[in-house]
């Protein structure tokens, strides 16, 4: 990969990240760490790449290994985040 | 799918994640904001079953379809067995350890997933691919096994406190310079066996970095070794060309950084402080003498009218609360006094329980209304005109040494100034101490009283109690 284009998204990425997060209430912590910790689950998409590349049994068997533990990740991430979010839904008219 | 497609989709993926950040920034977004976040996660592993690109080159695909589908498939689908139903089934107060145990495990896939790429590209590596998947490698070795013990530490399959022997931070520091020493050997020598030699050594650094530290600065780690796998998978886009890994990586790495740095703000700790305990940390000395000394412990009744004469009270919920399930009762109760006129509030603290937010998560499942959660600036000013104070459950975001005593584990943690309310009534399970595993000098107050026992049992009682008064 070009190494300019490379620097260039790992940059912006970074204001990026920096900015989306940089005020947000104590309470939202667990969810927001939850949640990121999710997103970076997409390395399955690595594993896949590499579980396709795979020449021989021992790669075949590591990569393979890493996409159950990405699935794991991403997946039950999500699930874990919206269960924890479940409980902030507004509840107008609750006061019954 | 052509190769213009695939890599459209992987930005569409990226922007979904920057929307998913985003929204769980706001709580009346956040919940949106995570279905965003999974939609691009899906959508990306989808596209990769439709376009594959040969080894370490992004310019064209090989015929479709990808070699070992039904392997991946079928790998995939166990990832799926495990992991969903420990989402869906876990309680509230183990969603922590559970945090902790995915981010391990997303540690552990990336460095995988640079072994298996290393393995792959043989003498065809770059140095700048060998070098990068040297950094994920180390890094995800350590977030894996860091993630674990931080996970037995929140399940309490070890101990909650500091573990320190004697000439730790030598093993800790020279650990770390064979880390570095070795990733030197692989980059210059090349070969599985230093890979293999550095990733073993990368685990039991990751083992004894995490060791050192405290229960009360375990989420910061948790935050930290996140933001740490998020690097890596940024890395490992790298090695794969792939952008969207790049980009998902690296906006997890830098807002896992700020949020480990809020984090650590609003517990009061020095983020360099809590990252650097390995090296820093002395043996304790025993945390004083624990000598037999009188406590008063009342009644539910005894509670109960308390409660039934104050003007105003303050419940400050802790980790206690959240064991015993007692949300919905402490709703109750907290109803029940409105109804009596007295004023209530919700003391939160904002690292109550076991990570930042755990307080505001349990009390909203039982409804209570977002108006009477008081965040602790909020509340600390009001501890003097109040009446009784509450504990269920709490002790460490109250303990008045986080104030006092220098030296202790907890010392500069902002805390709930309970000690100014003119009652104190503390219900608690045991004399044990917290978490961060510290006497509490509150207990032997003169103006304290407890109530032994669970905590949800407790306040069944003192409802009943009220009811009748």
């Amino acid at each position: 990969m070009d190494a300019i284009a490379v620097i260039s998204i790992f940059t912006l990425s970074v204001f990026v990240g920096f900015e989306v997060v940089s005020k947000v209430s104590s309470t939202l912590h667990t969810p927001l760490m939850s949640g990121a910790n999710a997103i970076h689950g997409v390395i399955l998409v690595g594993a896949i790449i590499v579980a396709d590349h795979s020449e021989n049994n021992l790669e075949l068997g590591l990569s393979l290994a890493a996409i159950v533990l990405a699935t794991i990740n991403m997946v039950g991430g999500f699930v874990v985040t919206d269960r924890m979010l479940e409980m902030f839904k507004p509840k107008k008219g609750d006061q019954k | 799918m052509n190769s213009t497609v695939y890599s459209l989709v992987g930005l569409a993926a990226g922007v979904a994640f920057i929307l998913a950040l985003k929204g769980l920034s706001h709580p009346k977004t956040a919940r949106r904001g995570n279905l965003i976040g999974a939609f691009g996660a899906t959508v990306a592993t989808l596209s990769v079953f439709l376009y594959v690109t040969p080894s370490g080159d992004g310019s064209e695909s090989h015929s479709l379809p990808i070699h070992n589908l039904g392997w991946i498939l079928g790998a995939i689908a166990v990832g799926l067995i495990i992991g969903v139903p420990a989402a869906r089934k876990v309680e509230m107060t183990q969603m922590p350890q559970l945090v902790a145990l995915f981010n391990g495990v997303g540690g552990g896939a990336a460095a995988l997933v640079a072994i298996v790429e290393y393995l792959n590209l043989g003498d065809n590596a770059t140095t700048a691919e060998v070098i990068f998947t040297v950094f994920t490698v180390v890094v995800g070795c350590v977030s894996f096994s860091g993630s674990i013990i931080t996970f037995m530490k929140l399940q309490e399959l070890m101990t909650t406190r500091p573990v320190v022997f004697p000439g730790g931070r030598f093993v800790i520091a020279a650990t770390l310079v064979a880390v570095l020493g070795v990733s030197v050997w692989v980059v210059t020598a090349l070969g599985t066996t230093p890979l293999l030699v550095l990733a073993v050594i990368s685990l039991l650094f990751g083992i004894l970095f995490v060791l050192p530290v405290g229960g009360a600065d375990v989420p910061i780690v948790i935050s930290l070794l996140n933001a740490f796998t998020g690097l890596t998978v940024a890395a490992s886009g790298y090695v794969l060309s792939s952008t969207l890994l790049i980009i998902a990586g690296t906006l997890v790495g830098a807002s896992g950084t700020i949020l480990t740095r809020l984090m650590a703000e609003a517990m009061g700790r020095s983020l360099f402080g809590t990252l650097f305990g390995a090296f820093t940390a002395k043996p304790q000395a025993a945390t004083g003498t624990t000598e037999e000394r009188p406590v008063r412990s009342g009644s539910p009744d005894d509670v109960a009218i308390l409660l039934n004469y104050a003007r105003r009270v303050v419940i400050v919920p802790g980790f206690g609360l959240a064991v015993a399930q007692a949300q919905h009762t402490v709703r109750e109760l907290a109803d029940l006094m409105l109804s009596k006129g007295i004023d209530v509030a919700y003391g939160i603290h904002p690292v109550a329980g076991r990570m930042p937010g755990h307080m505001n998560v349990l009390l909203a499942e039982a409804n209570v209304p977002y108006d009477q959660l008081a965040e602790m600036d909020e509340v600390n000013p009001t501890f003097g005109q109040t009446d009784v104070a509450i504990v269920i459950g709490a002790n460490d975001v109250v303990n008045p040494a986080a104030q006092t005593s220098p030296g202790c584990p907890i010392y500069g943690m902002p805390i709930l100034e309970v000690s100014n309310a003119a009652n104190i009534i503390f219900l608690k399970r045991s004399m044990r101490p917290g978490f961060a595993g510290i006497e509490n000098e509150l207990l032997y107050d003169p103006k304290t009283m407890l109530l032994f026992g669970d905590a949800k049992a407790s306040l069944t009682k003192v409802v009943s109690a009220l009811k009748a008064l």
